[in-house]
């Protein structure tokens, strides 16, 4: 039996956690320090955890009190903006500032950018303008005046892939293969599908998304004197990570860590494009400096698309086979991509079906154009190579005769999967499925035809210490104040870190204010990686129950009872001899003392339930087949990710992987010209995102689990949720008309075309 | 956005007056106007604002005409009853543009007169043949979103929804222009081909203010149809939109009036096929007929192909759903 990782501590009690899942029980042993929480499992009895709660800045986010960064606006403050390239490739022969500076209102203009630098993308910062106003900033960037040596430049993977292709970077536009993990040569690939029953041979394409985050990247700095005349920055930005916000900004302006202070109490998303001190923060500090007022720079929307990330594009070359019985034997695949100036690209093929024997081999070329930089995006990678994977294992499936289930469940291991089928298949009623693609009942012999699809996504990444702290104050007045640095990024990490600790403390949780996003709070985790969480809410309950314990040891002698004897149960301090006292009776007795602790929290368990979070997504599409317009009918979301703290945020974070996904799925796509090297859509009309008129009714639900990995029992959501859904509208598509869209998004004019190569192909 | 002087008209012919003068801009909705500005499309010294004109938000029945003021919205005509009644499809095309937040902003005329989506049009960086450059760079660049039909020079299509479908019913606007005098224009007149004008969508000058777009009543408009097709469900630019009036003696079509939108930089008749659907009695066989000769002349480019296919399915079900 397995036991915890926790290292150095004594380990003087144990305890037999309860894991799993209803109808999946495991026990597993557990020992813990006496004062530690006993870590939750299936049989920890919940007050609030699990219920439905309201965020608590619910009301502040909907009433417009909630302040972003977009929404700082300090007494004398300047407006910043940056010029950018208007060629795509080449280099910069002269910036001339002059007639900025002479502009009324220019406060400052600086040069960003080194003349021995080559152009690689239209759309990075040249220089940086500084006003009065908003409108001023407009005026300055079109009076610098920039020019260029123009270079021939490159924007598509198919023409930078070419032989005479101009080159990119300082090497060959595409990377020498990276081969994955576990690789065996092409002869063995090429053997094992010589066995199979079934083969497919087959391209997938997938689009560049831009991350669009409703706030753009911005930040609001203030750079002063502190009372004591040292210097000081102060900084809001709109950041999934306000330490590193800060660690970045101690080293570009050379301050020690106690000068910058980080806010960042509400984020419009981030989606992965935001760690760390960007352009926008170093150049606001810089210029605040310099001009000894406080500077707001926030991109535009349309250097939001040119500059600040995206979800890198994929022609992904498939080859696999399986056994007349449906066991995989064969994978192989070929990827080419394009981050753009940067050499990630990465479809990663997160392969969840890896039955024994499985021969595979994975080469991924990451391939430079002249387009702006990657940037990690909401499950980077996956949902790329799940838009292939889960085609592909529908496509083997159907030559089988086999039901895209019934195969899925041959090859995955994942221990939930089975019973999140069966659910999923009742609640979009799957034996409606037409037996044949594009030939049943569901299809009809109209124009409009139904379906139905599935796909699985499997993520695994829970959290961790790394020095994560948090601080809960219990004052006099019966309030609780919990506090971590970290920042909330709209997925509802202030109420989830409230309920965590309020539960282990016990406190009513009317009781409980949560403080995030300052950097003088204790440290917390950068919002990447479904890591704020695991992290957070693991934190929450230790420190609850620690802020418990210290608040039980200094009432006992105010209430002359043994601190030993005390609880606090459902709001209210209850003795062994059963006496109780409210909530705020039992607070008053501090006086004028404070109960404060901050706590550390500990390391994850290994090995408990399982590591990673799983769930199955099933579609019902209708497909337009004379005008090829896709609308999605239902979407049946199923997702574990441990304890669920708060259903509610819960399902918010798999409403918003659903629809980013259905969004991928349709609609998002990043048009470059090829001729001019520009970005044709950096806006959100033609950049097309989908709207609440392109909803289905989606339908989430929380599978419940205990998974042991920390003292929460929770893992990370925010990912998983995005990668399923455009496989799993592609499967339905073909359902309901038999022919395959192997290209995201899928539009109109793809649908069409598939739909008229299988009527030209019809043998 | 260049710095601008801005002007509260309080007639349409203050208006004119004042908007002839070199680089003004009559404001309605101002939708458009402040994108062009935006993106330094256009650049007027003085933008004269009509929104305090009295009685410039009326829609008026005035002898058998529906009679639209500069200032109506598509939001108003869209749920006007009247409107609805007997002008179905202009009513309809009202209430399919963008979003409800842009319709109850933009107005029925704006929507007439906005200048083209076309995305190197609207990119102030590049030069297309529309705003002098020397060619039309949508036709070896991404022209997925592009015209089907007469998109040789330029290859814009038209963006109104409303045009083809006021088209249906001979509809014209009435202008002032600065000099104080009056003119009808019909909507047939009204638009500028690239091959006439390059530069131009319509024929109105410098200064002339639209005070009206007049609807004559026609028997079929009842049951005229607008569709549309668009990736997204809402807020988004049709790929392909048409409008269709028959008008019936028992089940037999009497006469018929086929107008495509976003298909070509201006609005299309499709005489042919009303031609063709003149004496016929309309079932699935004679609307596809039909709707197949409408796209006997499409041009398509490199990445539009498909809009034939999906603006004959459209085009067969509009004539269908005009019965």
């Amino acid at each position: 039996m397995a036991s915890n990782s926790r290292k150095n501590v004594a380990l003087d009690r144990e305890d037999v956690l309860k894991l799993g899942f209803a109808g999946n029980v495991v026990e597993k042993r557990v020992t813990r320090k006496d004062d530690e929480v006993r870590p939750w499992d299936l049989e920890t009895k919940f007050q609030y955890v699990g219920t439905r709660v309201p965020r608590f800045d619910g009301l502040a986010k909907a009433t417009g009190r909630a302040k972003y960064t977009y929404d700082v606006n300090l007494p004398g403050m300047l407006y910043a903006r940056f010029v950018r390239t208007t060629v795509a490739a080449g280099t910069v022969k002269e910036i001339d500032l002059s007639k900025a500076l002479a502009l009324p209102g220019v406060k400052a203009a600086e040069q960003v950018w080194d003349l021995k630098n080559p152009v690689r993308y239209a759309g990075q910062a040249v220089a940086v303008v500084c006003c009065e106003t908003s409108e001023q900033c407009d005026d300055a960037v079109r009076a610098v005046k920039v020019q260029y040596e123009r270079k021939p430049h490159v924007v598509t993977v198919e023409d930078a892939i070419k032989d005479d292709a101009p080159q990119v970077g300082n090497r060959k536009n595409a990377t020498e293969p990276q081969i994955g993990r576990n690789a065996v040569d092409v002869e063995e690939i090429d053997a094992a599908l010589k066995t199979a029953a079934a083969t497919v041979d087959v391209t997938y394409r997938t689009q560049v998304q831009t991350h669009t985050a409703l706030e753009t990247h911005g930040t609001v700095a203030h750079f002063t004197k502190d009372a004591t005349g040292a210097e000081k920055l102060y900084v809001w930005a709109s950041t999934q990570g306000t330490f590193t916000v800060r660690e970045g900004l101690c080293r570009a302006l050379k301050l020690e860590a106690n000068q910058v202070e980080v806010i960042s109490e509400f984020v419009g998303g981030g989606f992965g494009a935001k760690f760390g001190a960007d352009e926008t923060a170093i150049w606001a500090a810089r210029l605040s400096k310099k001009t000894g007022a406080p500077v707001k720079l926030m991109l535009t929307r349309k250097e939001e698309h040119l500059c600040t990330g995206n979800r890198p594009d994929s022609v992904q070359h498939v080859r696999a086979g399986c056994d007349k019985d449906g066991n995989l034997v064969a994978w192989h695949v070929r990827n080419w991509g394009t981050g753009g100036v940067v050499p990630n690209a990465g479809a990663r093929n997160p392969m969840i079906y890896t039955p024994r024997g499985m021969k595979t081999r994975k080469e991924e070329f990451a391939v430079l154009t002249n387009c702006g930089p990657q940037a990690a995006m909401r499950a980077p990678a996956h949902p790329q190579g799940a838009f292939a994977n889960e085609q592909v294992v529908d496509e083997l499936a159907e030559k089988l005769g086999m039901d895209p289930i019934a195969f899925r469940l041959k090859n995955d291991s994942y221990k939930q999967r089975p019973a999140q089928y069966e659910l999923g298949k009742k609640l979009i009623g799957w034996e409606r499925r037409n037996p044949k693609g594009g030939d049943g009942p569901l299809a009809g012999t109209g124009a409009r035809k139904r379906g139905l699809g599935v796909a699985a996504a499997t993520w695994g990444v829970n959290g961790g210490a790394d020095g994560t702290a948090v601080a809960i104050v219990i004052s006099p007045d019966g309030t609780v104040e919990v506090r971590n640095g970290c920042q909330d990024i709209g997925t509802g990490t202030r109420t989830l870190l409230g309920l965590t600790a309020g539960e282990a403390l016990g406190c009513p949780k009317e009781k409980i204010r949560v403080r995030l996003g300052h950097t003088t709070d204790p440290f917390g985790p950068a919002s990447g990686g479904s890591v704020t969480g695991p992290t957070l809410s693991a934190a929450g309950v230790e420190a609850g129950h620690a802020a418990k314990l210290a608040f039980l040891r200094k009432l006992g002698p105010k209430l002359g009872v043994e601190a030993s004897s005390l609880d606090v149960v459902a709001g209210k301090v209850t003795s062994k001899d059963g006496k109780s006292w409210s909530w705020d009776d039992a607070c008053r007795q501090l006086g004028v003392e404070s109960v404060e602790i901050t706590h550390t929290r500990g390391e994850n368990f290994d090995a408990g339930f399982q590591g990673t979070v799983g769930g199955v997504q099933l579609a019902e599409v209708e497909v337009d087949t004379e005008t090829g317009f896709v609308r999605v009918i239902k979407v049946v979301a199923i997702q574990d990710a441990g304890t669920v703290i708060n259903r509610l945020t819960f399902e918010s974070q798999v409403l918003g992987g659903v629809i980013q996904g259905i969004s991928y799925a349709l609609y998002e796509n990043r048009w470059m010209d090829r001729r001019s090297g520009f970005m044709l859509n950096p806006n959100i009309e033609s950049y097309k995102i989908a709207g609440a008129a392109d909803m289905p009714e989606i339908v989430t639900v929380a599978f419940d689990l205990a998974n042991g990995l920390n003292s929460a029992g929770v893992s990370g959501l925010g990912e998983p949720t995005v990668i399923p859904t455009a496989p799993a509208i592609a499967n339905a598509i073909a359902n309901a008309t038999g022919v395959r869209v192997r290209e995201l998004p899928m539009t109109p004019d793809r649908v069409l075309a598939a739909l008229a190569a299988a009527k030209g192909g019809a043998k | 956005m260049k710095r601008f002087e801005f002007v509260e008209a309080s007639s349409l012919a203050q208006a004119a007056k004042l908007a002839a003068q070199p680089n003004g801009a009559v404001r309605a909705g101002g939708i458009d106007l402040m994108d062009l500005q935006k993106e330094h499309l256009a650049e007027p010294d003085r933008v004269i604002s009509i929104r305090r004109v009295p009685g410039a938000a009326e829609i008026r029945e005035e002898g058998g005409a529906l009679v639209i003021g500069p200032l109506v919205t598509l939001a108003q005509l869209a749920s006007h009853p009247v409107a609805l009644a007997k002008w179905k499809a202009v009513a309809v095309a009202a209430g399919e543009a963008a979003s409800p937040q842009v319709r109850n902003q933009a107005t029925v005329i704006g929507n007439l007169l906005q200048r083209p989506r076309c995305w190197y049009f609207r990119n102030e960086l590049l030069q297309c043949a529309r705003k002098g450059g020397p060619d039309c760079l949508s036709q070896e660049g991404e022209n997925r979103y592009h015209a089907i039909f007469e998109n040789k020079d330029c290859a814009i299509v038209h963006a109104s929804n409303v045009s083809p479908a006021a088209m249906l019913f001979d509809g014209s606007v009435k202008t002032v222009k600065a000099d104080g005098s009056r003119r009808e224009i019909p909507l047939a007149k009204l638009f500028v081909k690239p091959e006439v004008d390059i530069t131009k969508e319509h024929v109105l000058e410098a200064g002339e203010v639209v005070e009206a777009l007049v609807l004559p009543a026609k028997a079929g408009g009842d049951h005229s149809s607008f569709l549309a097709a668009r990736e997204k469900s809402a807020f988004d630019w049709p790929l392909f939109s048409l409008a269709v009036r028959l008008e019936m003696s028992g089940n037999v079509v009497k006469a018929a009036q086929i107008v495509f939108g976003a298909a070509a930089p201006t609005p299309l008749r499709r005489e042919k096929a009303e031609a063709a659907l003149v004496g016929k009695a309309i079932d699935e066989a004679t609307a596809r007929a039909a709707a197949a000769l409408c796209f006997e002349d499409a041009t398509p480019m490199t990445q539009n192909g498909y809009k034939v296919a999906m603006g004959t399915a459209l085009t067969a079900r509009a004539i269908l759903a005009a019965v």
